[in-house]
């Protein structure tokens, strides 16, 4: 027997079959919604304060989901049978929807940021020539019509498909959560509440990603953090993260309240296998810190300087992205330690550094959206600075 | 069963070659074989002639009828002694890699404060070592598992290609060419039953030697069990054996509360197994 199984395995359950790349796909897809809800909080619920990360919370949706079918890809056994799962798909298998609602996501998001940037489209394909005029004059889909009227419809349209959008983010990412939660095999997935963590932890990772992506967009461009849009963003940052965090004690201390059958097996499973990585790194550093630093900002904003609070909640927003990785990897490799024997487990999981499945390329496909968004900054900015859109 | 001193023996074996052993199994085999035959009355069996057979992934015959059929599987956990003959059985028959197991036998110890010392070393392939738990055990036994072939197996259900599907005659395969390799059906097994091949990295699992029981032969487990642990039945037809079984003895199946409804049952199921 290997000599770091523990307590009796069904002989099939030695290996780790959903590797660091299923525990990325959540994560981007989180981000993805997430960011998606920051920009709807903007368009759709008027909340004028977050002006400043309208349009970067759309774009790093955007630059995410192009990435969002990578990690799967790069697990597939057979990857370039992929495509059957949207040509032939099996409609009573929950990850059949993928195609569905991938595409239906993407329309969505691309089109919102069309519209978001159609002005700006329209002014470049004028002002430049060449390659660069006939690329933007393709973009502007040859309509260059900028008049009050055809703004105001633009406006519109954008509502509506920013309200369109939340149920579309919450499908995307409830239905991440419900591939897991519908596992009835998986005593640590199999609960109804999973859509629900994930789904909520999908926006606190948003938020989060967009008060990091924004500080240091404007740091890093030389422009003044707008101190009410951090506020804002420090605001609804704690109220997702508490309500995160309270569903997910909530989902544990009810396995233990009830002694469920599950328990059984759940219980060591998080006081050995998972101790660093669920009670240290998810639940105590990432939950209780965020927490307080949060706390800090919300409730005692007239005693912090501009800067101070600013640092705070940017580091708040950092410790908590780490903590719903750690909760993805906590759900997506904790779920497959023990065996369903319910009597062992299996070795602790170390992703490999190359390879198909390893930490390199995890790496490499979380840093693409930052390329993409880059790229996309030198064209179409990010922020809107001020008169600029006037024009 | 054997010492490890017999790998020489063992290759030779898998090689289909005659040893000294393996004659004498055979010849063991056989005569139980017509013991059981002068017992009981039931059909004799030949070892080894498992492994005769068509190869792997053979199509039914024309003349097979899927609709005709419809079958379950019975698995008598009293009578098996844990030889492993037929997880070696199927290892050959299936070509199943080293280290995963379309069947496996677990060997249970209970004590009675209700200590449990649970082991499959190797999924029973080699038989097992005699154990000593410091105990006083009142119940040992082994249970020979495979897969279930539930009609309510979310295998099927969670397949995102339909690469899992059911038989007419009551059979979950696994349609190779299909599978995309995701292991949602993996994750989503209740059992164990499933791997992902490590050669076609596409799910694997028991077929119930799908390429012999369309031609009237007995899977390899069974055709191997010296001891009739392990029987095929076909509710369709009128006088069967497990049918009958199944229908009047107190029978049970392995993780009922998941309502997956198996196809396979057991006979003197103790409640420690899962």
């Amino acid at each position: 027997m290997h000599p770091e199984l523990t307590g009796f395995l069904f002989p099939n359950d030695v290996h780790i079959m959903w590797s660091l790349m299923i525990v990325l796909y959540p994560y981007v897809t989180g981000l993805v919604a997430g960011a998606f809800i920051v920009s709807s909080l903007y368009h759709v619920f008027g909340r004028h304060e977050l002006r400043p990360v309208a349009r970067l919370s759309m774009v790093a949706s955007l630059s995410f989901l192009l990435v969002a079918p990578l990690p799967l890809l790069a697990h597939l056994g057979h990857p370039l049978r992929s495509l059957n799962i949207v040509i032939t798909p099996h409609f009573t298998s929950a990850m059949a929807a993928f195609g569905l609602i991938y595409a239906l996501y993407l329309t969505l998001v691309v089109l919102e940021v069309w519209l978001l940037y159609r002005i700006e489209i329209i002014k470049i394909a004028r002002q430049s020539r060449g390659l660069k005029r006939a690329l933007f004059a393709t973009l502007a889909l040859g309509v260059y019509d900028t008049s009050e009227e055809a703004r105001h419809v633009d406006h519109r349209v954008m509502v509506l498909l920013a309200a369109v959008g939340i149920p579309a983010a919450c499908i995307l990412h409830g239905y991440v959560g419900f591939m897991f939660g519908s596992v009835k095999a998986n005593a640590f997935w199999s609960t109804p509440l999973m859509p629900i963590i994930f789904l909520f932890s999908a926006v606190t990772s948003g938020v989060a990603l967009i008060m990091v992506l924004y500080q240091a967009f404007m740091k890093l461009s030389g422009r003044g953090i707008d101190g009410a849009c951090v506020q804002s963003l420090s605001r609804w940052l704690w109220m997702f993260a508490i309500l995160t965090v309270s569903l997910e004690l909530l989902e544990i201390v009810t396995l233990a309240y009830e002694r469920s059958d599950e328990w059984l097996i759940v219980g060591p499973l998080i006081s050995s296998k998972l101790a660093l990585s669920f009670i240290g790194v998810q639940m105590v550093f990432g939950s209780l810190i965020p927490f307080l630093l949060l706390g800090i900002v919300v409730l005692m904003r007239p005693f912090l300087t501009d800067p101070l609070r600013n640092t705070i909640a940017f580091l708040a927003a950092l410790i908590l992205l780490i903590q719903v990785f750690a909760m993805r990897w906590n759900v997506v490799i904790g779920g497959q330690v023990f065996s369903k024997s319910m009597r062992g487990f299996r070795a602790s999981y170390t992703p490999e550094l190359f390879g198909r499945e390893g930490i390199a390329l995890a790496l490499v496909i979380v840093l693409v959206p930052f390329v993409v968004m880059t790229v996309f900054n030198r064209y179409l900015p990010l922020h809107e600075d001020a008169g600029r859109t006037q024009g | 069963m054997n010492q490890p001193a017999d790998d020489n023996h063992l290759e030779r074996e898998a090689q289909g070659q005659l040893t000294r052993r393996s004659l004498l199994r055979r010849a063991a085999a056989g005569l139980s074989g017509v013991a059981v035959v002068i017992l009981t009355g039931e059909e004799a069996y030949v070892w080894g002639s498992a492994f005769q057979e068509a190869p792997q992934g053979a199509p039914a015959p024309v003349s097979y009828d899927p609709t005709k059929h419809h079958y379950v599987y019975l698995v008598d956990i009293d009578k098996c002694i844990g030889c492993g003959s037929c997880v070696r059985a199927c290892e050959r028959e299936n070509q199943v890699p080293s280290g995963y197991f379309r069947t496996w036998i677990e060997r249970y110890h209970i004590s009675r404060t209700g200590n449990e010392v649970i082991d499959s070393p190797n999924g029973g392939r080699d038989g097992f070592e005699a154990l000593v738990t410091g105990e006083l055990v009142t119940k040992s036994f082994f249970v020979p598992k495979l897969c279930n072939h539930c009609s309510l197996t979310p295998c099927v259900q969670l397949c995102p290609v339909g690469a899992s599907y059911r038989t007419p005659d009551n059979l979950i395969l696994v349609d190779e060419q299909r599978c995309i390799g995701c292991s949602y059906c993996v994750q989503a097994c209740p059992y164990g039953s499933r791997f992902i091949h490590p050669e076609t990295h596409t799910a694997s699992k028991c077929t119930l030697c799908y390429h012999r029981i369309t031609k009237g032969l007995l899977t390899a487990c069974i055709q191997a069990c010296p001891r009739g642990v392990r029987k095929l039945g076909d509710t369709v037809k009128a006088d069967d054996e497990v049918s009958e079984i199944i229908a009047t003895r107190h029978v049970h199946v392995l993780k009922p509360e998941l309502l997956t409804d198996p196809n396979c049952y057991y006979l003197g199921l103790s409640h420690e197994v899962r």
